[in-house]
Parts: structure tokens; C-alpha cells; sequence
């Protein structure tokens, strides 16, 4: 499972780093951005949803693997 | 180095050539029906406007009223969105709805960038404002927002009954406002009075509201001068010497930013702490439960944002069109109601109720699009703070007197008395 933020949606509100700051960070502008390829870890499945979900701009894509 | 000549005569002076814009009547008074002569400054929208935001949903979902000269009022969570994406055809020269529109040639800058700017000119102009608002360099000024916010609660000495609006929420933003634009921090009071001219005084006749609004601008210049004389480490020295296109700021443009950090910096932030408090004074559950569970305060903090958003924004409509259903004209206003928005059901379970510990919560508090709040870092860092504080410091309050607690008027809405039992 990834984690994949669509720029052109992004506002820079944070929410995604407030609620999951192990797959998400800010840039220095604020907009959000994945840590690493964006893979989340086992364990931390629960916190992309609610990134996810959060997402005020829904700028957050969540990629099942086939 | 040059000296900054941009200041040295007053650039108001070289704006009394341009078009003036146009000014509507001022029509007061109660309102007769919501659905076609709704009016945001009457009493009974600053005491409770969601009964009358819930009723238009159902029977007029896109609300009109010829005060202020023709305003639109949508109240569903997908038109306010629509409207906030669609920078084509709504503009932001001007976000305070009044009786005064500024000329369309103010655009694409329009008054207080970037808030008062459309595309192409906003990013650029915004751009210069996000590295000091992000949540990282924000809170960096957490230690000493909370120590200031202790120092509000030292103050109540032993008073049983205290004014959490007055006493409390209000200080908190003037205080970190003021740092940041490095204004002299005794100067508050007169932040307060700004605010009010600004956001409150809409209906007042115009040469009253132009000449309320020149002293904000005034007191701005004062404080660019002295920055000019006495340079340092903070938001009016960076604006004066930030570069865009490869050249300095205009001088309108640098104050228009100082009048916006200071007015949107401050009821706003003043609103939702007020508001959050008001919420927990007069609801004992919410209240023991966030006392026993501290953690739920991050879910409890964007629920009283959802519930109680204090922000609503303005746009103009471009051109005449017709707009799901309705037909919009040049010029005429829409009140981007975000408070309305967040109470809609068909976007959130049990609109109408706070969930302290709702989960999702995909507020537009904030608002959406380009003109996201540049400053909900702060904002949250604030009410983190202030909210901290008090539940630490006060673990049993109530409103000493319902009728008591007024709230202010227009489109920043949050408690402006709000007298609360400590002890």
C-alpha cells in the first residue's frame, strides 16, 4: 500500500502531518509531502486512511498494490 | 544602499486620481425573509445563525438579498466549495461584503494580498508569505504563546466569575500578532479597535467607514517608518525588503499585507478560542471527558473549528451568468459561508451535534482552494495553547450567565462577552 499526493490539490493545510507524521511531512512552504516512496509500513495502515480522509483538499490518493 | 524613499510620501495620495469604485445604500433593519433579504449584520444572525443556515439548505440552498447592493448566500457544503475553487468566475478583490465595491481595476491584486488577490498575481504574492506559517516555524513561538497564556490566568487573581473573551481569548492573538510584525506589544487595545471599524463597522456610512479604515492604515505607516529606521528580525522588516519580480514591494501592497496579518491574525483566532471555551463552559460531558482524556483534544479542537468556524469569506461574481439555478450578475456578492458549509448533512454525520472525538472531519474551516488561511498553522498552535492552559489551570467552569455572552457581528463570528464561573 502507498501514499501519493497530488500537488495540484494540495493546499498546504497539514492535516495529513498532523495526524500521520511517520509517512507525511511539510515542505518549506508547507505543503504536504510523502516521506520516502510514500510505502506505509505495516502497522500504519490505519493512520494513511485517516490522512486520507482528513484531507480537506482530498489531495491524498491511497494506492492498493496489486 | 538607497534609502527606502517608497514611504516617503503617503502612497494613498496617488490613488485619489483612480476610479473610486461604487457604493450601494445602506439598508438596515430586520430582516423579512431570509431567503431574499438576508442580512449577516442583523442581531439575530450574530446570536445564532445556524437555525437560519439549516433552514435555507432545505428550502433556498443559494439565498439572495438586495442589501449591500445584491449578495448571493449559498449554504451547502458543494456550492461553497465550487465557488471557492472557481477563481474564473468569482474574484477576491474584495472578501469583506459591504456597501462599497472597489473598482474590477484592483484586481488582480486588490487591497490586503494575497487574501484580495486572484491568479496569476496570488501565488506569487503568497508565496512570500508561507515559509513563516509553516507548522514547524509556527511553533516555534508554542513556549512562549503558553507561558503567555498562564500569565493571562495569573491575572484573574481570585475572581470567581472572569470574562474569558475579554480576560483571555482576545489577548492571545493580539500577543503573537504583534510579535510577528514586531509592533509594540502595548499597543493591542488599539488592534481591537481596527478589528471592529474593519469587520464590524459595514453598515456605517461610507465617509464614516473611510475614515475609521484610514487610522488603521495610519498607525501601519508609523510602524513601516519606524522599521525603516530601526530594521530587525521580523515579518514588517522582511516585507520591506522582500523581493518579487526582481523588485521591492510596492508600498500599498507592503501595508495592505501588514493590515491583513494584524485583522485576520487577530477575531479570528479570538473566535475560535472564545468559542471552544463557550461550547465546554455550557456543556459539563464534553467538558469531564476531555479533562479525563487529554489526547482527545486534537479530535476535540477540529470539531469546535467544524461547529463553531468563525471565518466567512466574500467573493465578487465576474460576469452576469446563471449559477446552478440562479441568476448572478457582474458584481454581485456571495458570501462564502464556510460555518455553513461544515454544518451540512449531506457532507458530515450528525451535523448539527459536536463530536468531540469525531475521527473524520474533513472541516472547511480553513476554507479550500488557493486561499487556504495562510495563517491555520498559527491559528491551531494558538488554540492548542490557549485550550491547554486553561483545562489545565481551570478544571471546572461554567457560563456564569447565558444571556450574558454576546458575539460580535458580521463575517468573523465568536463571543465578544463571555462571562464564565472559575470557581
Amino acid at each position: 500500500m502507498k501514499v501519493h499526493i497530488d500537488p495540484g490539490r494540495c493546499q498546504g493545510h497539514g492535516r495529513c502531518y498532523d495526524l500521520a507524521d511517520e509517512l507525511f511531512g511539510a515542505d518549506d512552504e508547507g505543503y504536504g509531502q510523502v516521506l520516502g516512496d510514500g510505502t506505509v509500513p505495516p502497522g500504519t495502515e490505519q493512520d494513511a486512511r485517516l490522512a486520507v480522509l482528513n484531507c480537506p483538499e482530498q489531495a491524498i490518493e491511497l494506492l492498493e498494490e496489486g | 544602499m538607497a534609502a527606502d524613499d517608497r514611504f516617503t510620501e503617503d502612497f494613498r495620495e496617488a490613488r485619489e486620481e483612480e476610479v473610486l469604485g461604487t457604493i450601494s445604500e445602506v439598508v438596515t433593519g430586520p430582516v423579512s425573509d431570509w431567503s431574499r433579504d438576508f442580512s449577516h449584520l442583523e442581531p439575530e444572525w450574530s446570536a445564532n445563525p445556524y437555525p437560519i443556515q439549516d433552514d435555507l439548505r432545505q428550502r433556498c440552498p443559494i439565498a439572495h438579498t438586495g442589501r449591500f447592493g445584491g449578495a448571493w448566500l449559498p449554504t451547502r457544503y458543494a456550492d461553497v466549495a465550487a465557488i471557492a475553487y472557481d477563481t474564473e468566475r468569482f474574484s477576491s478583490r474584495a472578501i469583506i461584503l459591504s456597501n462599497f465595491r472597489p473598482p474590477r481595476e484592483l484586481a488582480p491584486i486588490g487591497g490586503a494580498p494575497p487574501i484580495s488577490s486572484d491568479p496569476p498575481f496570488h501565488r506569487d504574492a503568497r508565496k512570500l508569505l508561507l515559509p513563516a506559517f509553516t507548522k514547524d516555524a509556527v511553533n516555534r513561538q508554542e513556549p512562549a504563546t503558553r507561558a503567555f497564556c498562564h500569565s493571562l490566568i495569573d491575572a484573574f487573581g481570585g475572581q470567581d466569575v472572569v470574562d474569558a473573551a475579554r480576560d483571555y481569548a482576545q489577548h492571545i492573538p493580539v500577543r503573537v500578532i504583534a510579535d510577528m510584525l514586531g509592533f509594540p506589544p502595548q499597543d493591542g487595545p488599539q488592534f481591537r479597535v481596527f478589528v471592529e471599524d474593519l469587520l464590524e463597522g459595514i453598515n456605517l456610512p461610507p465617509d464614516e467607514r473611510i475614515e475609521r479604515v484610514s487610522r488603521l492604515f495610519d498607525y501601519l505607516l508609523v510602524q513601516v517608518h519606524d522599521h525603516i529606521d530601526n530594521p530587525r528580525d521580523d515579518l514588517t522588516s522582511y516585507l520591506l525588503n522582500v523581493e518579487l519580480y526582481g523588485q521591492k514591494l510596492a508600498p500599498d501592497h507592503v501595508v495592505g499585507t501588514m493590515a491583513l496579518l494584524l485583522i485576520a491574525g487577530i477575531d479570528t483566532t479570538w473566535s475560535a478560542i472564545g468559542a471552544s471555551l463557550w461550547h465546554l463552559a455550557k456543556t459539563p460531558a464534553d467538558r469531564e471527558r476531555l479533562a479525563a482524556e487529554p489526547a482527545l483534544l486534537p479530535t476535540a479542537m477540529e470539531e469546535f473549528l467544524r461547529a463553531y468556524a468563525p471565518v466567512t469569506m466574500a467573493r465578487l461574481v465576474k460576469e452576469d451568468m446563471q449559477w446552478r439555478g440562479v441568476d448572478m450578475k457582474a458584481d454581485d456578492w456571495i458570501l462564502l459561508s464556510f460555518p455553513a458549509a461544515n454544518r451540512d448533512p449531506a457532507q458530515f454525520d450528525r451535523a448539527a451535534e459536536v463530536v468531540i472525538d469525531r475521527r473524520v472531519n474533513r472541516h472547511a474551516a480553513f476554507g479550500l482552494g488557493i486561499h487556504r488561511c495562510v495563517g491555520s498553522h498559527l491559528a491551531r498552535m494558538e488554540l492548542r495553547a490557549a485550550l491547554e492552559a486553561w483545562l489545565e489551570r481551570i478544571g471546572d467552569f461554567s457560563l456564569a450567565d447565558p444571556s450574558a455572552v454576546t458575539w460580535s457581528a458580521g463575517q468573523i463570528r465568536g463571543p465578544r462577552t463571555l462571562p464564565l464561573r472559575i470557581r
